[in-house]
């Protein structure tokens, strides 16, 4: 089972993960691990104050970059349910950029799964941050961290 | 042939626009990725730090495009 969901507007990681879980998972009892990532916009990059950025995206490649990346995941780890949420459009601090959750039977699937699963999603698929400084000016983002 | 090109992010910016329809009526042969770059941006240099998508999946600038493909040029991805 999965999930990918691309959001333009504010979103509660762990509300959409509670729900996910009770639509999705609703009267099973195999999983005994559930890890979950959840990345934040933070207020500074490269030395500089950031007071907002804008998030772009190529909406059909995202869709399937990321799942190929759950298909790569589900190959090599014995997970039961993945769920991947990612914001687009503009977004401020300390808002939630992404969620990453993987449901198993035991721990060291989940939390491999769900590291690859960040990892991948940073490097393949085809998102694009536009950073507001402080002091006015915009830049883009050139590399991720 | 008919190519439906994309541009992305800072290259989106730089080139001006976000997509060109590449129409080629004289190839015989078959075109490449980086000369439909070349055809689409009027460019002869092609980046560094280039990415390139044939039909959303990753490739690379020598795979050759046939009628009705999407192509998507853009730069490193900074998502997560």
């Amino acid at each position: 089972m999965r999930l990918i969901k691309i959001v333009d507007t504010g979103f509660d990681p762990w509300k959409y993960q509670q729900d996910y879980q009770q639509q999705s998972m609703s009267g099973k009892t195999d999983f005994g691990a559930t890890a979950s990532f959840i990345g934040t916009m933070r207020d500074f990059n490269e030395g500089d104050d950031v007071s907002s950025m804008v998030l772009e995206h190529y909406p059909a490649m995202t869709e399937k970059q990321l799942n190929r990346i759950v298909d790569e995941a589900c190959h090599k780890w014995a997970i039961q349910n993945t769920l991947i949420v990612h914001r687009v459009g503009e977004i401020l601090p300390a808002e939630p950029i992404v969620l990453v959750a993987v449901w198993s039977a035991h721990r060291a699937a989940a939390f491999d799964a769900c590291r690859f699963l960040m990892e991948a999603l940073k490097h393949q698929a085809p998102f694009w941050k536009k950073e507001n400084l402080r002091t006015g000016t915009t830049r883009w983002v050139e590399k991720n961290t | 042939m008919s190519i439906k090109v994309l541009y992305f992010a800072s290259l989106r910016e730089d080139i001006g626009r976000a997509s060109d329809l590449i129409e080629d009526t004289g190839q015989t042969g078959s075109l490449t990725i980086a000369q439909l770059w070349i055809k689409a941006t009027g460019r002869n240099t092609i980046p560094d730090e280039l990415l390139v998508a044939l039909n959303q999946e990753y490739t690379d600038i020598q795979a050759s495009v046939k009628d009705g493909d999407e192509v998507a040029f853009f730069p490193p991805v900074t998502g997560g």
